[in-house]
Parts: C-alpha cells; structure tokens; sequence
C-alpha cells in the first residue's frame, strides 16, 4: 500500500527535480598558456557561469591527460600563447576545448555550453571596436572522438546485467527452495548451510562469467568499443561486482518469504536505483544533495565508474582503488549480513 | 538401559520473545519406537521438532537424539535423522530417479549405494515405470510414499515426519503407515506429528501436547483408559479443550 500511494510521488520527485541531462557546475581545468589579461578574463568568465567551476590551473598538455584518467575533471580549455596579442593585433586567435566524451551526451552538452561562453566574452571585448575579434573554438573528444553511445551504455549494461543475473535470480531460487520445503530438509542433512548458499551462487558466477564475455566481444567486435586499460583488470573488477550482486541476492533472500517479494525487493531497491542513480543514465553531478549521497550506496555506481576507466579511457587500479575498496567493503557488509540473518532463522 | 533412548529432552524450551512456543517438555522415546507427537495447530509441536533435527536452538532445557547433545553436537545428529517435512520436499522438477540420486548425494552416499537403494526402493514402491519421471507428474500420495522413502534412504537411526500424511486420502494412508511399520521393524525410530487421531492409535506410544506443554504422554491403551475415553479422538479432545491458545 505504501509503495502503491508512494512510489508515484518518490519518482515524480525524483524526475522532474533530479534527473536531468543538465549540466551544472561541471569541473573543468585551464592550461594557460598566455596568462595575460585576456586569457585571465575569459577564465574568469567561465569560472563565474553557473556551468563551469575551475577545478585546477594546468600546466603543461600532459596534465591533462592526467586529470581526465582520474576522472577529475569534465572538460579542459588550452588558451594558445600570446592569446590577447594575438586578439590585439591579428583580430584572430584560437582557444582548444578537450571533452571527456567517454560520456558523450555531457560532452556534447559542457562542449556548447563552454562555446557559447567564449562567444559571449567574444562579443563583450568586440563592442566597441570596429573590426570583430574572432576567437575559434577546436573540439576535441577525448576517448570517444566520434561520440559513440555505446561508450556509455556498454558499461551501464554490464553492471545492470550482472546485477539482474546475479542479484534476482540468487535470491529468487533460494526463496524458491524455501517455498517448496527443500531448504528445510537440505538444512537438516549435514551439509553445512554456508555449502547450500555456495552451491547455490556458483551457477549464477559461471552465468555472469559467460555474460561478462559475450558482452565484452560484442562490444569490441560489433560495436567498436574498445578495451583501453587491462583486460585482467577489468575481469577482476567485474567478478568482484558480481560478488557483491550475489551477497545482496543472499541478503534479500534471508529476508523474503517468498518469491514475488524477492523479486519485488530485487527491482525496487536494485533495478531503478541502478538505473537512476549509478550516472549511467543521469550524471550524478548534477543532482540534489541528498540524491547524490544516496548513490553512493548503489554498488553498480562505484562499477560503471570502474568500467568506464578501465574499458574507454585506460586506467589502471591506481586511479580506482578507491571504487574497489568500496566494492570490496560492500561485498564484505552484504555478505557477512546475510549469513548473520540465515543462522537468526536457524536459531 | 540408557543405551535404549535415542532420543531424550529435559525441560527442553524454545521461547519466542515473550511467546513460550514449548514449555519445558521432557520425554524419552526407545530404540524402534513409533512415537506419536500429537497437539492442535500452533501446540508447538514443529518448533520442538525443530529443535531435535537440530533446525533451532533450544532457549533452555536438554536434549539428545542419537546420543549427541542438540547444542553442541547438531552437526553428528543431522547425520544419524531423516527429516520429512510438512511440505512435501522432493524436487518438483527432477525426475524420481535425479531426487534419490540427490539427497543421497547429499548424505554423502557412495555412487554404488545410490544405485542399489535407487532401484530397491523404486521396486518397493512400484515405481520403476515412473522412475524417470518428474516427481511433479504424481500423484501425492505417491510423491508423499516417495520422500519418505528417501528420508530414510541414507538408512537413518531416528527419522522425523512432520504431518506426513496431510491431505491424502485413507488407502493411501493406510499404505503409508505400512510402509513406517516396515522401516520400525528394521529398527529405525519414528517421531511422527500428526492431526489424525486414528493414526495415533498406530504408533507404540503417543504424547499430547496442548499450550507449548506435554500434558499426557503413554501408550494409546493407557490413555484411553485415564482419560475414560473410547478412542484416541476423546482423549485428544478432551486435552485439547483446556488450550487457553488459539490455533494459528
């Protein structure tokens, strides 16, 4: 009843104020490599629209690279040599913007924004001269020049993927087994129960073993996704994830009774919510406060950020220790969770 | 002879909360013996079931089955019990054959056991026609003879049938406790729960339990001749009426 009079106002809440395509307050880096008054105003121009916040000053190309792997910054300006000389006395000059398009949509989006703010500091420094200044802006797409969305959806499938095969489909057959009577009289045998729940993950590894590769082949061969970073890397990310998928099927399966409450709880508290707010569909960015803290408990989260490093722009585990630590630190909650609440019901 | 109790409880309690689902019950059963467990629903007779297989923690109170302690030894009793529980609980979606290979599996039965069992007891039952069948195509009084069958399969000392024969029809019944007076004449203990009062008149000794408690326990003969009455349904009746609980 709650869920029926709730999920209404919970989502049109959750739509119509959080999840938009919205760009705000994007971070983004300068290397200039002018510093003079002109290049300083059109920075400051941009630092004072809502759009952007400046993140760092660079100071060499190489920066850059850097802080788009670590996944710091959105967006980054290169403001030639000699910019107000040349605004001066050519009338001409050319600014580069370079966009993480590993997630094209916000490329695109930060790219405009981002133009339509060097053509506004375009017009204000032209007012009162005859002859216009032209500033060009040349785009760069970084990762993914040709701004392909399967960049960002390959890995939203996966993490939805494994989360479904494993989450669901673990909780419904143990919930299954409950229902039918079998758990008990495998509960009275001798085997030990954490053997039950064993044999009762390991299919569902094999299965999201085999999903992983098919996804990860089609994507490379049908797609053109290309595998950037360690193959190793990112088969031992995703087994991870699956683990974790496998302890909160567990988990909701220690608690559900029976199996449309198992998959109930499966769609409700794991689909939408990896949907929503694991930034596959919605930059994360750019949501409420509140929203944001939220995702930072949706495992598949901390999962599409791994994979979107590793598989499209390269990284190696120094730039996502963190999001494996976190996947581990899950994996260990849920886990330990659910085997407490199984030997509850046995007590 | 101590040797002669397979099972024993002291005292033995199980609280829920503020809820006493079983009040201090002590018994003993012998070696060999149908020992009928009889009470209302929600009289607590699963919960103390439970607790001899070994499924729940007894709250206080002592128990043994097989001559291992319920506490500290449930992993050696579950190894000495068969369990059939009120659910039936074979694999709907195995065949005959696939559900005794299975459950031997899990006693840990060697391959060649599993076959000889397998085909004695699918010609026992008369199912070697049936054996490569899903167990979901029969009938239920033959599925119910089936689990029987392989809660005994791993040749068990003790074996617990929670409401074995609920809702099937009297032959069948009939059948059934035929096939429990075979396996107690090869020495296997019977710890049977049940609603029926005629199937109480079958087993060697019958307890009562009304409120979590045992309020009678002896033989049928005994019984009915305390309580004054002609049949076991009397005796249970006029037990049952003192329950102060409701049935759930």
């Amino acid at each position: 009843m709650f869920i029926l009079l709730g999920m209404p106002i919970v989502q049109i809440i959750i739509f119509g104020f959080a999840l938009t395509n919205e760009v705000k307050n994007a971070k983004i880096a300068v290397l200039d490599n002018s510093k003079d008054e002109a290049s300083l105003s059109l920075i400051s121009q941009i630092d004072a629209s809502r759009y952007f916040e400046l993140e760092k000053n660079l100071h060499s190309y190489t920066e850059i690279e850097t802080e788009f792997r670590r996944g710091k910054i959105k967006l980054a300006l290169v403001i030639p040599q000699h910019f107000a000389e040349d605004i001066q006395h050519l009338h001409k000059t050319q600014v580069q913007l370079i966009a993480d398009a590993s997630d094209p949509n916000v490329a695109n989006t930060l790219t405009n924004y981002a133009a339509s703010v060097i053509m506004d500091y375009q017009k204000r420094i032209t007012n009162d001269k005859k002859l216009p200044y032209t500033i060009d802006t040349e785009l760069r797409m970084l990762y993914n020049p040709q701004l392909k969305g399967a960049y960002n959806f390959v890995p939203g499938v996966m993490a939805m993927v494994l989360l479904l095969v494993c989450t669901m489909m673990t909780a419904i057959t143990i919930v299954k087994e409950k229902e039918m009577g079998t758990m008990e009289v495998m509960l009275v045998s001798p085997m030990k129960p954490q053997m039950i729940v064993l044999a009762k993950a390991v299919p569902y590894l094999v299965l999201s073993a085999v999903n992983i590769a098919s996804i990860l082949l089609l994507s490379v061969f049908v797609l053109e996704v290309p595998i950037n970073g360690s193959l190793v890397l990112l088969v031992f990310e995703s087994i991870l994830f699956t683990l974790v998928s496998l302890s909160l099927g567990l988990l909701i399966s220690s608690g559900a009774e029976s199996q449309q409450t198992a998959m109930f709880i499966s769609l409700i508290a794991l689909f939408l919510p990896t949907i929503m707010l694991s930034g596959f569909m919605f930059p994360i960015e750019n949501m409420p406060l509140p929203l944001r803290v939220i995702s930072n408990i949706v495992p598949a989260k901390w999962y599409y950020s791994i994979v979107k490093s590793v598989m499209i722009k390269g990284t190696g585990l120094y730039v996502i220790w963190k999001e494996t630590l976190i996947l581990f630190g899950m994996m260990i909650f849920f886990l330990t969770l659910a085997i407490k609440k199984f030997k509850i019901r046995l007590a | 002879m101590a040797n002669d109790k397979v099972i024993t409880a002291d005292k033995l309690t199980k609280r829920f909360g503020d809820f006493v689902a079983v009040d201090r019950i002590s018994f003993e059963v012998n070696k060999g013996e149908i020992f009928g467990f009889l009470g209302a629903n929600g009289a607590g007779k699963t919960t103390a079931m439970r607790m001899l297989c070994g499924l729940s923690m007894p709250t206080s109170g002592e128990a043994s089955v097989a001559g291992f302690d319920v506490y500290k030894e449930n992993e050696k009793i579950k190894k000495n019990i068969g369990y059939m529980s009120q659910k039936f609980s074979l694999y709907d979606d195995l065949t005959v054959k696939e559900n005794m290979r299975f459950y031997g599996g899990i006693y840990g039965m060697s391959n060649k056991f599993i076959k000889e069992k397998t085909a004695f007891i699918l010609e026992y039952l008369h199912l070697q026609s049936e054996a490569d069948k899903l167990v979901k195509s029969l009938p239920l009084g033959w599925k119910q003879k089936l689990a029987f069958s392989v809660a005994i399969f791993h040749e068990p000392g003790i074996v617990f049938l929670d409401e074995p024969t609920g809702g099937v029809d009297p032959v069948t019944r009939r059948e059934f406790w035929n096939m429990i007076y075979n396996a107690s004449d090869t020495g296997i203990t019977i710890f049977v729960t049940t609603h029926y009062m005629d199937e109480a008149e079958y087993c060697n000794r019958v307890s009562i339990m009304v409120d979590g408690r045992i309020d009678a326990l002896d033989t049928p003969a005994a019984l009915k001749k305390t309580y004054e009455a002609a049949s076991m349904d009397e005796v249970f009746l006029k037990l049952a009426r003192k329950a102060k609980r409701s049935a759930d």
